[in-house]
């Protein structure tokens, strides 16, 4: 995304927020959800526009997990680690897709921007578990090997999107 | 004030009045409560939990926090409370680096002062190795400022002081839990961000985690180097506050012991910025009646302070042309003695000319080194020490002040007026140009002005004075904070000034970031040492200094465009 992109999403954001102070996390939790996650640039116009130090940005940012610095991928696949699915096994699951899509705990996002991986501590469907969830659809009782087969169905999208966007 | 109600200490009945908290009853009833984390200027954070007291029910409340209330029944004392705040400070020492011998803070940092006065022998909870090494990069980007995160203890003071006095927030708290860093946004380098330099993160710091960066060695080797010929000034806020560490209260006739001890350090010449000053208020005032008389842009601001350009360019680019171009004083001085010694025959000087600045700011470091400064891409100011790397230098040359004896500094520009000494303290600069602007040049005219409300310590002062026929309205501010203020109603049109005068310091350059710790008590005192300073003067108005007279007519002539002015570059 480049940069006059990222300031007129931004600004427009800003203008629905009206430039509150107490609303900064609202707006970055809008910025967010418009850009995927959020850039430097980002932070550098709500910092000009509001007054509010890019240190104290950077500090709200850092602190809450949900705010990404690092763009996420296409589909975001949330594994759940809580209770129920950590006896169910699903750390053979989560090794699984990170093996599969060459991630690991530190590097959760692949370099084409297709996967994002990320453990969460219980989504609330233990009744389903082990599960993950891709961009929030649920994917229930899940296996190691089912999980690799979605990994690559979700692959197979992807392309098929890509050919019709460059056929239109 | 009216006395609200008593709370009991220790089994003592101790009076209160309007107190915020029972920590400020303590305090002023002669308890010495330990805190690392309470100043009365910043916001209440109450995260060191070392000003923990008991109640009699046996409850413990933080004191910075709690608001006395009649007939609270305090105790400071008790086992508990030393158990507790053993403990704590154990925790605190568990995560920091403990090597204090090497640590440049040592024996001037609160918590190993703490850890003393506690008596912590052991760490109980050690997380071997991190204590000992550094695992966070040091940031030493900065000319003013190292920081090193492996020494910082998360008491957010550098934090509050940095975005609640200054407005300014180069740094803050990031990440959670155990991986808390204070740190600038995405861990930049200082330098790159809209850190100005003042150097007022590192006073307040308890711990070596942010500290003055040192040019001690710099300066000792070019000292001790024979085909230097090293030149130093000092700034008038220096000589009232470097006799506190050295438990010196008669600091008024202190000058002459400095200049005796600087003497002995081995500098070659011992001059005053004051000396520069007077050369300031000349310029300066020109530069005011020269935008009054032709409709130059007004208010016309000050540009003494180094803090308070780099805020402007970073935050109001737009009031860049208000902004005064004269040199600071610490740039004059040493633009017209570089000049001297580059075009001066009389002197068959073989030895390279090198000034060395005393300041009692850590932002002067920065200042020398800008581009602007540089006349034939040379630094007119080659080293910049403050006050607390002074004291350094004299403990480390072993220097005895008891015993020396007073010593005058060196003409041609040890010399100096009055009214460049008050420059040190919040509403100087204003005071020194009105008297430059006054007709009647004699004592009790200018105590008529001292008296017109550019003195005391309040951060916000405004004075209007009969100048031509009209008023000129003039405001002094001091803490950049308080400068946002003002520039807010100036823009929105709510008030309207001829002249402000601003210092990003708290009270000015005797609060400067370079200086010995200040309190509001020796705050006070060291700016009622400069008035005295000014008021035992010979010589109290600027152009009254011969050697001014003697600069502009041998050296500055009509080249004061070159020598002490400056413009700063304006970013697109």
């Amino acid at each position: 995304m480049d940069k006059t992109n990222v300031t007129q999403v931004v600004a427009d954001i800003l203008e629905e927020h009206k430039g509150s102070k107490l609303s900064v996390i609202a707006v970055l939790q809008d910025v967010q959800e418009a850009l995927r996650y959020l850039p430097r640039e980002a932070f550098e116009v709500i910092s000009k526009e509001t007054g509010i130090s890019m240190a104290k940005l950077y500090g709200v940012a850092t602190f809450y997990e949900n705010f990404s610095l690092t763009p996420k991928g296409k589909y975001i696949i949330k594994c759940c680690d809580g209770t129920a699915c950590h006896v169910r096994k699903s750390v053979p699951i989560i090794e699984a897709i990170r093996n599969e899509l060459g991630l690991s705990e530190d590097k959760d996002t692949t370099d084409d921007l297709l996967f994002t991986v990320e453990t969460v501590s219980c989504i609330g469907a233990c009744g389903l578990a082990p599960v993950i969830t891709v961009n929030d659809k649920v994917h229930p009782s899940m296996t190691p090997e089912k999980a690799v087969e979605l990994i690559s169905e979700l692959k197979e999208a992807a392309e098929k999107e890509e050919e019709v966007k460059a056929q239109l | 004030m009216e006395k609200q109600g008593f709370i009991e200490i220790n089994g003592e009945m101790t009076p209160f009045t309007d107190e915020k908290n029972v920590l400020e009853v303590l305090r002023n009833a002669g308890v010495n409560i330990p805190t690392l984390c309470y100043y009365s200027d910043l916001s209440v954070f109450g995260a060191c939990r070392m000003c923990i007291v008991e109640d009699e029910r046996g409850n413990i409340m933080t004191s910075c926090s709690t608001p006395p209330k009649d007939g609270m029944k305090i105790f400071t004392n008790t086992t508990k409370l030393f158990k507790y705040r053993r403990l704590i400070l154990k925790m605190l020492l568990s995560s920091h680096c403990r090597e204090c011998t090497t640590c440049p803070k040592s024996g001037d940092c609160m918590l190993q002062e703490l850890a003393k006065r506690f008596a912590i022998s052991e760490i109980s909870f050690d997380r071997s190795g991190k204590a000992f090494k550094d695992e966070l990069p040091i940031d030493a980007s900065s000319k003013a400022i190292i920081r090193n995160p492996n020494k910082c203890i998360h008491c957010g003071d550098c934090v509050r002081m940095c975005s609640e006095v200054q407005n300014v927030g180069a740094i803050d708290f990031a990440f959670r839990g155990s991986n808390v860093q204070v740190t600038t946004a995405y861990g930049d380098p200082i330098a790159t961000t809209n850190c100005v330099n003042c150097g007022q993160c590192a006073a307040i710091c308890p711990t070596g985690a942010i500290d003055i960066k040192s040019d001690i060695d710099a300066v000792w080797d070019v000292i001790n180097d024979k085909d230097k010929r090293v030149m130093v000034q000092v700034a008038p806020a220096v000589r009232v506050a470097l006799g506190e560490r050295f438990g010196i209260k008669d600091n008024e006739r202190f000058n002459p012991i400095l200049v005796a001890a600087l003497r002995k350090l081995g500098f070659d010449e011992i001059y005053d910025t004051s000396f520069g000053a007077d050369l300031t208020v000349i310029e300066e005032s020109n530069e005011f009646i020269d935008r009054l008389e032709n409709g130059g842009k007004l208010p016309l601001f000050s540009s003494c302070c180094p803090g308070w350009i780099k805020y402007a360019e970073d935050n109001h680019p737009e009031l860049l042309e208000n902004i005064s171009t004269c040199r600071s004083p610490m740039e004059m001085f040493s633009s017209v003695v570089k000049e001297e010694a580059a075009i001066s025959d009389e002197l068959p000087d073989k030895r390279t000319p090198v000034v060395v600045a005393i300041m009692p700011c850590t932002a002067k470091k920065y200042e020398a080194d800008r581009e602007e400064f540089k006349i034939n891409g040379e630094s007119r100011t080659d080293y910049v020490l403050t006050t607390q790397e002074l004291v350094t230098m004299i403990k480390q040359a072993g220097i005895v002040l008891a015993s020396l004896d007073p010593e005058a500094p060196d003409i041609n520009y040890g010399m100096y007026s009055g009214a460049g000494v008050i420059f040190g303290v919040s509403g100087g600069v204003t005071e020194a140009v009105i008297r430059r602007l006054v007709d009647k040049k004699d004592a009790a005219s200018f105590t008529n002005i001292s008296f017109s409300g550019v003195r005391g310590l309040e951060s916000v002062k405004e004075v209007e004075i009969p100048y031509k026929g009209r008023t000129l309205k003039i405001a002094m501010v001091s803490g950049l904070g308080n400068t946002e203020k003002i520039i807010k109603k100036i823009e929105s049109g709510e008030a309207h000034y001829d002249f402000v005068e601003v210092m990003a310091c708290p009270s000015g350059c005797i609060g400067g970031g370079g200086q010995p710790r200040s309190t509001r008590r020796t705050l006070a005192r060291r700016s009622k040492e400069l008035y005295a300073n000014d008021k035992i003067s010979r010589i109290r108005h600027s152009d009254a200094n011969p050697f001014v007279g003697r600069a502009y007519r041998e050296i500055i002539k009509d080249d004061n465009h070159r020598l002490l002015h400056v413009h700063y570059a304006k970013e697109d």
